[in-house]
Formats: structure tokens, sequence, C-alpha cells
């Protein structure tokens, strides 16, 4: 674990480093954390672009007003809450909360971080939607603020858990070269950042006020390993403590290893297919001749539920995935919010999905193509080709095209596929249904994910019940009625609930996050 | 002299302009790096306030006016990614990547012209024969398969060497370089024999074929007849006659090197530009994979200019100024 540490003068941020060289040297032997991390941080700024990775190493130095707990609950972290009116959401801080220069967290720090959003140019995909619908900011006191919505929603814990506080006097004025730089990356949370060295590792020390108590590692470097077999080699050298995201090539080999453990957890990740139930002629849905069909086959809801019983789930969980997937029952993966452990998968039934394509009109199948993204999700291109074999065998004649995401994203929103695979993470079953099968809807901003096109006026009704709910009871439950209803219309197939692993030397523990989140500082001596 | 470097000089502007004309309607083509980067919950208006905001509602040909015209200003854009300047995001990068492309030219250099000379000298010998058998490995074996043996030999199974990354850098003249301490070579080594193996095997392989050639001049048999050393022979008539060709594909290859640097660097998490590039093309990062080209397109410029001035001074029939006719 420890790794003494020479003088070492950073290119960028040397006021930062020069600072913290003096904490080195004083803690050389102490005990530090080299963690793996898969994909690529762009920046330190958290409030430019919201992309897991660049949450991840972020989640070290900023915290939010609350966070979602490794099964993906609300919890409070900066301040608890309540609703004294459906419109209304109380935040309380905990006092005595401190930034890394010393100051003290307050409201107006609060009040300035879910403003900040706005007032970055640029950004390519940002955090405003997590701040709009709080259309206004009242600060009671200093530890007191109140958010108001126009209309009442119940998905504000989820959106907040996203939005890092940032220090006002600090950040205000800040671009994200301040915060990669560090002059600027000052939050609350347990680790200080010493240096962010881009492309390569992100260099922590402890932020010994912390409020949630004292950390085990005194030091942590995340380093940034995107290539798999590398990643699993640095693993087993012993230049790295604990890596995430473990290949499923290499699964077997590190479980074997007595020097190494693995922590697994079901993700929030859902892999499915969405299929295009909405035109007439779909790309890529025709005969088995390859000629054009009259009507398009997919809007026939026995045609859909005959596509998903030709599906052996639990073949690809055990065989493509390698045990890293569990067969899925719908978008809302077990420990997603909204999840009804009443739904089950739709059991592998080929005959029956014969029967019910021969009720439909297609005796002898038709023709389909499936697009897949082969860079983005587990063995994603596999996925398709197995279930493409699937599919041929009770007569539908599938092919797969595979790209890579950065074609393949803006193929799909210019619905040039009619059967195309994704992937989805959500912390609620009506945020997740929002975007993927309610009826598109620009000035609501629902449906933005809906590639099939799946309509069901009593769907978007129900999700927009269980959202505008603020009880979480009466929302979840709501939340699934509406996951169960899109079920029953076969709105997508689903596939699997991807399994996450992180592997680890034996003398260390981590509690798998749903949300395949790595945090250091939820790493633990054993 | 003079002539020849503006004609240098115009050329590449031409070759700029094109590059990055080409570039730019390329990346169109692919996708819209909003797509990619865009938070997934987000509804139809934050797509396209995003658009808007990286400027890409605008028609290609505006786009790319727009960059020209930000280009003739010094200002290439700034990455969608991470938010800061291309260019020097891409500078930040450029020394870990050169240091990388010259610590594997010098192992090439150092290695490939003893060994090509020795398996010229003695074709015959088990020596020449391993050699040469060396060298058709090193040029058909894919360089990431290379590396990911040199990790699992020398990294999981000897422990010697770090697997990845880049180790200490000490600040020289204001550029970080980590050749310089223990640590930083330790994690160099592994990287810049991946880099070099290809050009290794290529010295080896001509600098063979050169001297056997030498060999059979009539110059060197009249210098052997004149009993001059061997060492003599070699050093003045052979090596100075084999190093024209030698010079020319050394300075072409440290291109190459740099344009292959990518693998190695994505291999090794080396921190250099090659990693950058990839990195900005799964995102369709547009102003970092321009400025990157951009600036690869101005090294290649640079180095072909320094293999001309070389060669004059290696070979003094050559004139430069003989090449405007």
């Amino acid at each position: 674990m420890s790794k003494i540490v020479g003088s070492r003068i950073s290119d960028h941020g040397s006021r930062i480093a020069a600072a913290a060289l003096g904490g080195w040297l004083a803690t050389a032997g102490a005990a530090e954390l080299r963690i793996g991390l898969s994909a690529d941080v762009t920046t330190m700024d958290p409030h430019f672009v919201a992309a897991q990775p660049n949450l991840t190493a972020q989640h070290h130095v900023f915290e939010p007003l609350l966070h979602v707990d490794e099964r993906g609950r609300p919890v409070p972290v900066l301040a608890t809450w309540r609703n004294p009116d459906p419109l209304t959401w109380e935040f309380t801080l905990r006092k005595g909360v401190k930034f890394h220069d010393g100051a003290e967290l307050t409201t107006e720090d609060v009040a300035f971080s879910l403003e900040r959003p706005f007032t970055i140019k640029g950004s390519p995909g940002g955090f405003t939607m997590y701040v709009r619908p709080i259309v206004a900011r009242e600060i009671v006191d200093r530890y007191t603020i109140r958010l108001k919505t126009a209309a009442p929603y119940g998905a504000i814990p989820q959106d907040l858990a996203e939005v890092m506080i940032v220090s006002k006097r600090i950040a205000q004025g800040a671009s994200s070269a301040d915060f990669d730089s560090g002059k600027a990356a000052v939050g609350t949370g347990p680790y200080k950042l010493v240096r962010f060295a881009r492309g390569s590792r992100i260099e922590l020390a402890r932020h010994d006020p912390y409020w949630g108590g004292k950390l085990p590692w005194d030091k942590v470097t995340l380093t940034i390993l995107p290539s798999d077999p590398v990643r699993t080699a640095a693993l087993l050298s012993g230049e790295l403590d604990a890596i995430e995201h473990v290949p499923t090539a290499d699964l077997a080999r590190l479980k074997k290893n007595p020097n190494l453990r693995l922590a697994q957890a079901v993700s929030w990740r859902t892999i499915f297919l969405h299929v295009d139930q909405s035109r007439d002629r779909p790309p890529g849905v025709l005969s088995r001749a390859g000629k054009p069909l009259d009507r398009n086959p997919l809007k026939d809801v026995r045609v859909r539920r005959a596509l998903s019983k030709a599906i052996n789930r639990q073949a690809i969980a055990e065989r493509v995935m390698e045990g890293l997937a569990r067969p899925a029952a719908s978008v809302v993966s077990p420990s997603v919010f909204g999840h009804d452990p009443a739904l089950k998968p739709e059991p592998y039934d080929p005959d029956g999905a014969k029967k019910l394509l021969a009720e439909a009109g297609y005796p002898d199948g038709f023709g389909l193509t499936i697009a897949t993204p082969n860079n983005r999700y587990i063995n994603d291109e596999q996925v398709a080709q197995t279930v493409a074999q699937m599919l041929a065998r009770v007569g539908i004649a599938t092919k797969v095209e595979a790209m890579p995401l950065s074609v393949y994203f803006g193929r799909a929103r210019n619905k040039e596929f009619g059967v195309a695979l994704l992937g989805w993470g959500s912390l609620a079953a009506d945020l997740a249904l929002r975007s993927l099968a309610a009826t598109a809807n620009p000035d609501k901003g629902y449906g933005a994910w809906n590639w099939g096109g799946h309509s069901n006026p009593k769907l978007d009704q129900l999700v927009e019940r269980s959202l505008g709910t603020v009880d979480p009871t009466q929302r979840e439950a709501l939340a699934r009625e509406a996951a169960a209803l899109a079920a029953a219309g076969v709105a997508f197939i689903p596939l699997h609930y991807q399994v996450v692993t992180w592997a680890m030397k034996n003398t260390l523990s981590y509690q798998a996050r749903t949300d395949e989140f790595t945090f250091a500082h939820h790493f633990k001596p054993r | 002299m003079l002539a020849f470097a503006l004609r240098r000089l115009l050329q590449s502007i031409a070759v700029l302009f094109v590059m990055s004309a080409l570039v730019f309607a390329g990346v169109y083509a692919i996708g819209n790096p909003v797509d990619i980067l865009i938070n997934p919950q987000a509804d139809q208006a934050e797509i396209a306030r995003a658009t808007a905001a990286l400027g890409l509602d605008q028609p290609l040909w505006r786009q790319y006016w727009s960059f020209i015209a930000g280009a003739f200003a010094g200002d290439l854009g700034r990455s969608f990614a991470a938010n800061v300047p291309a260019v020097p995001l891409i500078l930040e990068r450029m020394p870990a990547t050169l240091e990388l492309a010259v610590a594997a030219m010098v192992i090439a250099v150092a290695l490939g012209i003893p060994l090509g000379l020795v398996a010229g000298l003695r074709p015959g010998s088990w020596a020449g024969k391993a050699i040469m058998a060396g060298s058709i490995l090193g040029f058909s074996l894919p360089t990431f398969w290379v590396g990911l043996m040199l990790i699992m030999v020398f990294s999981v199974y000897l422990g010697w060497l770090p697997p990845t990354g880049r180790g200490e850098t000490l600040m020289v003249l204001g550029v970080p370089v980590s050749f310089l301490s223990w640590d930083g070579l330790l994690h160099l080594f592994m990287p810049a024999l991946n880099l070099a193996l290809f050009q290794l095997s290529l010295l080896i392989r001509l600098t063979r074929a050169g001297t056997r050639e030498a060999l059979a001049q009539d110059y060197v048999r009249f210098a052997r007849a004149k009993g001059l050393s061997m060492e003599r022979v070699l050093r003045v008539h052979v090596l100075k006659n084999i190093l024209i060709p030698v010079v020319t594909v050394t300075g072409l290859e440290f291109g190459s090197l740099i344009a292959f640097a990518i693998v190695t660097e994505t291999i090794f998490a080396w921190p250099g530009m090659g990693k950058l590039l990839i990195d900005s093309i799964n995102v369709l990062d547009r102003p970092v994979i321009v400025a990157y080209l951009l600036i690869v397109v101005l090294l290649f410029v640079l180095i072909n200019l320094v293999v001309d001035l070389v060669y004059t001074a290696l070979d003094p029939r050559v004139r430069l100024a003989r090449r405007e006719v």
C-alpha cells in the first residue's frame, strides 16, 4: 500500500503542487490508494458536462446537497430536506461543513452553485436540466434555503444529487481551466485536488476537517486506463490497488487470484432493444427476401412479444456476458426506484413466439436488422449477434449492423434504424420512462430518446403523475404502475441488467454501487 | 536556400488548408458530438441548446468559415469536452509524445546500426542469422500485441518495470521531461522499446543491405588493399556511405513514430498527444481533432526540412539549390 514518494514537480498547477509537496513528504509512507479508472476525465469543472467519468473524479473534491447510496436511494450529504408544500423543497445545511480553504459552507454557496450551470458558455450537455425546474431560490438564513418549483416535481432529489456545491467566493468568475489548475477546485469533499494531469491521472490529498470523519487514505491517485487488458495488468503487477469495470475476459483469471478480491453489484444500466412501432416502413424491416413490406409488423404487440419470447436471456447472461448480467424484465433495473419485483423476465419460448407470429399473420417470419454500438456496453456487438441468431430460429431473418458509438447515436437520432440496441441507467423508473417511452413532446421534454416511437397516452399520463408526486411512497407506486404498463405494451424488448465489477487487493473492500461510480472514500481496509 | 524554404512554406500552407477542410467535413459526416456528450437525461430543448452552444446549428460552410477566421486570429477553437482552447491542450501533451518518440529513435539507432553492421559483415554466422530473424519478428508482430506481452512479462510476471503511465517529471527549460529521473526512465523504457521495434528492424535491414553492398565496392577493396585496418574501413568508408539512406529513413520514420505513438500511448497510458487524439475522436471533439492534425502536418513539414538540411551536411554533392531545377 505504501509507496515512497520522492520529490516531484508538476508541469502545471505548481502552486498547489508545491503546497502539497510538503504534505506528501510529511506523510511519505502513509496510506495511499491507487485506483484505475476506465474512462477519461475531461475537466474538473463540475458544472460543464454531465459525464459519469468526470463526475467520478469530481465527487472526491465536491459534494452535492444529497447523494444516492449504493442502492441508488437519496441520502443526505450536505443537507437534509423536507417539503412544507408540494412546490417547496426546504434544505437545511449541516452546520460546520468546511470548504478546503477553511471557509464554512452556507446557503449563499448553494444558491450560487444551483445558478452556475446557466452561466457556463459552450457546454455540450450540462447540468441546466437539473436546475431548470427550480424557479426560485429563497435563502431563509445561513443554513436554510427553500427551492420552489412551478409545478410539483418529485425528482428534485435525484436531479440535485448530480449538482455539486462549489464555493461562491472562489468559483465566482472562475473558468473551467481554473478548476483544472486547482485554483477554483475548492469543494467540501473528502479529498483536495492536488493535481489534475489531464488524460493521465488525478492526485488527491485528504481533507482533514472533513465532516464525515477521518478517512483511511491520506493520498489517492486516480489513474486513467481506458484499455481493459492494461487496467487488469496494472492491478496484477501491483501498480494499482483497485480497478473499476473489470472486463469479462479477465474475470475468471482475477477470481482465481488469491491476492485479489472482487466486488459486484447489479447495475442500474439495462440493455434493451428499441423497436420501431410508429412508422409504416422502418429501415431494415423487410420481407425474408429483402423486399419492402406493406405494413410494419412491429406495430403489432403480438409480434413484439414474439421477439421477446424468442430471446433466451439466461443464455445471453451466462454465455455471452460470462455471468456479468441478469435477465431483464423491464428497463428498470432491480435497484432503481420504481422497479417492480413482480415483473418477471419474459421466459424463453420459441414455440410460443412462432405461434404468436402466425397469429399476427407472419407464419414465415420476416427480415430485420438490429443496429448496435460496438464500443459502448459490455460485449454489445456479441449480444446483438446472439439475439439475431435466436430470432433467426423462429423465422425472423436478422442481420446486425454494428458501428462505433460516435456514429451510432447520430444515426439513431436521425431515425435510421428499425431496431436499435441501447443501454440506460436512471435513478428512477419515471425518469427513465420519460426519456425512453413517453410520446415525443419537445415542449414537455418527453420522449427525447424514444427511438421506437412508442406512444400510449395512458403511460404518458402515469409518467407525468409520477414525476409530479412529491411523496416518495406514492411516487414509487405510480412509477411501478408506469413501468408495468410499458412492459405490458412491450414498449421495448429488455435484454439484461449489466453487472458491474470492481477488482481490488484482498486487503481492501468496496461497497459495490449500482450506479457504477467508483469512490476512493468508499474503499475500506479489511 | 531562402527560395527553397519559402516554397516549402507555401506548399505546407496549401496542405494545411486542404487538410483542415477534409477533417472538418469528415468529422461532420461521422456524427454530432452533442449526441455523445449530452447528458442522457437531456430533453429536446437541452439538446437544441447544447447544439447551438457549440455552434453546430450553423451550416457546415459557416462553421468552417468561422474556424478559418479564428485560425487567422491564432485561435483554433475550444475543446467541446474539456472547455479549454485546443492548441494549449495539445501542446501540453506534446513533450510526452516527443520524449517517447525521441527515446524510441535513440533505441532504434543505437541498436539498429551496430546490429545491422554485424549482420552485414557476417551474414552467414549464427549471430547474423539471429539478428535477421529477430528483425522479421519486429516487422511483423503488431505493436499492440508486443506492448501487452511486454507488460505481462516485465510488469506482471517479473515485476521489474511499472506497467503504465509516465513517471516523475522534472522541469527542463519549462518543459516537463521524465528521462532525468530513475522513476521516469523506468516508466519510459518499455513504451519506448515497444515503439522502437518497427524502426529498429527497418534500420537493421537497411544497414545490413548497405554494408553488404559497400563491402563489394572498389573503394572498400582498395582501402583494404592499402592495408587500412578493418575498423577504419568501416568507420570512414562503409558507414559514411551507407548513412544517407539511414538518415532519410530515420527522419521520415520519426514522423511515423509520432503518428504510431498513438497505439503505444494507448497501451501504456502514456499521456501524449496520440492518446488525446483517440479520446477526442471517440467524442467527436472536432476542434481538438483539427488542431491536432494541423500540428502533426506542421511537424512533418519541419522534419522533412531538417532531413534535407542534414543531407547537405552529410554529402557535399547534395545542394538544396539544385532542387529548384
